[in-house]
This record gives structure tokens, sequence and C-alpha cells, in this order.
């Protein structure tokens, strides 16, 4: 190790994989777990203290849809009671009347509410879901009305990009704290739907000019987190802020990950909480440790002088590019191949050019891909 | 429902506060302050923490100004720069309330 291991700061908690809405960019794994497969609710509480023992302030409540979950409210408490700061991740569809109360009450810190599109019939068809939008915007109303502080979450791709001046508005307009433009992440289901989400060049350029104008404009009135789309960068994002460095996440069957995708490289495998302690698995377990720090690293990461600032990018875009988890992010300049992402974007654009292919997506269901892709 | 916000400017009559989804909280693992905010966590240094301790709702900025220059025996004028210019900062992130 070329820094001491330090204790995690925040963990995700996926407690379902079953979801109203059928994006086709979910981050969740292409194998869906049933319910069946879920930690019960004392197991999670044991974990959510165990994680509070390690260090970790902050846990991030999402899924799936975290209020498919009958026991949210009691799971809220028992981190509340820790002191852990709660962020509940919603889709906003289907939240029972009385619910969104009781999440406040039971001491929830911060709802993230995500908008498939800033027009009902984006977010509708991006969803599946009809009669989606208004949903959410009843919970977003909900929300403010119980108090609860907002972040309206926008994953962008190709079939909402031109929606983004349209998405700030929205969440003005709900008085939101906080907007994440972020564009799509092409691991999981993105991947599988890569060449119908890929924006185009024209686009991505025309929304960093509109999201910094608009952060100018909206200084100290509303946030705006932008997350780029990795494929036109020239530096890799620091993924997770470094693999197992300060943060890890949980699948529903209580699977320790350092990341959303990690499952995807098969030289790994990942321990479950229960037979070990989180403490065990952040510590020992050879997955946290395959790629921590920077000893792990090949050129040109290991002689660059980002090492400790990108630390490397993204694993799991690594090897699903690369088909080397241990390369360096083809996102990033200095990759040999980072020229490999510029005809992803150029195929991508030929094969939605085909009417036929235009908007054909994989809609994330559990059991429509039994192999991962 | 359209919320007419603007940009609040801090002034020595603003009465700072924390706002809800913000608060400070002694961390026993790290053995520090630590400012829990939706996604980011921060670690103030002694000054910044002591600023943010003064924003209860209740003092204004005037006060907080004259507090800590008094306890750090230093000259109001150089406190004052330091704490509007620290608010300001703090607001415009929308972790202050002013």
């Amino acid at each position: 190790m070329s820094e001491p291991l330090l204790p995690p700061i925040g963990m995700l908690a996926e407690l379902t994989h079953r979801c109203p809405l059928q994006c086709p960019y979910c981050s969740n794994p292409l194998e869906l777990l049933k319910a069946n497969r879920e930690l019960d609710t004392q197991t999670w509480l044991g974990l959510f203290s165990q994680a509070a023992d390690l260090g970790v302030l902050q846990v991030h409540l999402s899924g799936g849809e975290p209020t498919l979950r009958r026991d949210l409210e009691q799971l809220i408490a028992g981190l509340s009671a820790r002191g852990v700061y709660t962020n509940l991740i919603t889709a906003g569809v289907g939240i029972a009347e009385g619910r969104i109360e009781a999440f406040a009450e039971a001491g929830l810190d911060h709802l993230q509410l995500s908008f498939q599109g800033a027009r009902p019939a984006t977010t509708d068809r991006i969803g599946n879901h009809k009669g989606g939008h208004e949903k959410k915007l009843e919970t977003a109303r909900r929300a403010r009305a119980a108090g609860l502080p907002l972040t309206i979450n926008a994953p962008i791709h190709r079939h909402n990009i031109e929606e983004v001046p349209e998405f700030i508005e929205l969440a003005l307009s709900l008085g939101a704290e906080r907007l994440e433009i972020a564009n799509v992440q092409y691991a999981g289901w993105a991947l599988t739907n890569r060449d119908q989400l890929m924006p185009e060049r024209a686009a991505v350029d025309r929304q960093a000019e509109i999201v910094a104008a608009a952060r100018e404009r909206l200084t100290g009135i509303m946030n705006i987190d932008f997350v780029t789309p990795d494929y036109f960068a020239i530096y890799p994002k620091p993924c997770m802020g470094g693999w197992a460095r300060d943060a890890f996440m949980v699948a529903p069957d209580g699977t320790v990950l350092p990341c959303h995708a990690a499952q995807t490289i098969p030289s790994l495998s990942f321990e479950r909480f229960g037979p070990r302690s989180l403490a065990e698995i952040w510590t020992d377990s050879p997955a946290f440790n395959a790629f921590r720090g920077t000893d792990w690293m090949q050129q040109p990461c290991r002689s660059c002088e980002r090492r400790e600032i990108d630390w490397g990018g993204c694993r799991c875009q690594a090897m699903a590019i690369a088909g080397d988890a241990a390369a360096t992010d083809p996102a990033c300049a200095k990759s040999p191949i980072h020229a490999r992402m510029a005809m992803l974007i150029d195929e991508a654009q030929r094969a939605a050019a085909i009417p036929s292919n235009d908007e054909q997506f994989v809609y994330r269901r559990i059991g429509v891909v039994t192999e991962p892709a | 429902m359209m919320a007419l916000r603007e940009r609040a400017l801090v002034s020595p009559r603003s009465v700072p506060s924390l706002p809800k989804h913000v608060r400070i909280q002694y961390d026993p693992v790290r053995q520090a302050f630590a400012v829990l905010s939706p996604e980011k966590i921060f670690w103030p240094n002694d000054i910044s923490l002591d600023i943010l301790r003064r924003c209860d709702g209740r003092s204004t900025v005037g006060h907080i100004i004259a507090g800590l220059a008094a306890d750090y025996d230093a000259e109001q004028e150089a406190v004052a720069a330091d704490v509007v210019a620290f608010l300001q900062e703090w607001s415009d992130k929308l972790l202050v309330k002013l």
C-alpha cells in the first residue's frame, strides 16, 4: 500500500433491485436480484451499525427503488440514531400517502429525486412508466411540504440532452437546493444500450455551455453538480474517489462492493456481509485491495502526476473497453487506446442514424438478460 | 409555485444559520468535527468551525465578528473581512443560510 488505509466515509446501500421504472441506463447489474435475495430488516440494521462504527458518516439509500422496502422508515431511524447522514435516492413513483412524512420523522436528512425527462413524455418513455412524471412532481411537492431538502437528479443522454435548460427550470420551480446534471455512465444497463444513449458531440458541447452559464446565474440559489460524459473527456473521473479509498456499496443480498459495476471484473470475487464483518471486508478483502492506492498501476498511470487525483479512473471502464481492469481508464487522453472512445461515439451515431435502431432500448427488467453482456 | 429566490449577500445585519440539510457533527473515529451535507463532507479548521458554530440563527454577522475578535484577541476589521468572505462562500454553496 502506498498510503495508510483510511476508514470509509460513505456507503451506498442498494436495498432492493425491484423498481417500478425500467430505465435503459440503470446502474444495477444486468443480473438483477429478486426480492427473496434481499437482506432482512435486522441484517440491514446490523450492517448500518457496523458501518457507523467503521467511520461511515453518510449513507445513500438506493436501489432499485428503496421505497419498495416496507421497512424503510425503520432503516432510516436506525441510521439516524447513530448520527449517520441519510440520503434517500428515489424514483418517486408510487410512494404511499404519508410515507414521505414518515421518512422525515424517522430522521431522513435529504431526498434525491430522479427525473428521466424535463417533459412528461420523455420521463414516461425513458422510465417506461406511464404517468411517472406527474407522480414525481407530486413526490417533490410532498418532500418540500415535509420540510425535506431536495436534489433533482437528471441522468442525461441523447434523448434528453436538449432538455437540460428545462431541467434547470424544473428543479428551480420545485424548490430544489441542488440539481445533478449527470451524464450517463456506460456501465450496467447503459453499456448494453450505449449506441441508443450516446449523445452527439455538438450536443455535449452545448450542454457544457448551458450548465456553466446556469451555475454562474444561480450562484447562491441552486447548486448544480455536473457529471460530465466520460467518452468525451480528456481526463478520467476518480471513480468512487479511488477504488475502496473512502466509500463502498452494498448490493441487496449483502454483497459488499467497491463500486456499482465491480462485479463485471471477472478476476475478482466479492464477499457478503454476514459471513464476514464490514470491517474485515473493508480491510482484508482481496477485491478491495486489488486496486487500492497506486501500487497496482501500469504505465502511463504509474508515473503520471495525476495518479492521486484520478486514481487511474474507472476500473470497470478499463475492463469493458481495454479488456484489462488494471489498464488506464480509456477516458484518459494518455491511455494508449483513448482513440477508441471517439470511435465508439462515432459508431453509436451511425447506429442511431438507422431509423429502426433509434429508441430500441433494452429496458431494465428482471430476467431480460441472464448472462452479463 | 415558482420559487423566486435570490442570491443572499452577507451584511453586518445578516443572521446566518445552518440550513436543514447541513449539520456539524463530531466524528469519534477521526476525532474531528465534520460538516455533513447532501453529497459532500467538509472538515473545517478551528477558525471555520468557530464561525459555523456561531451561525445559530440568532446572532448577527456583526456580533459574530465582535465575538471572534474578542476570542482571538484580533482587530475587528481584520476578522470582518475573513468572516464575510467565508460566509459569502458558504452561502453561495447553500451551506449557510443568511
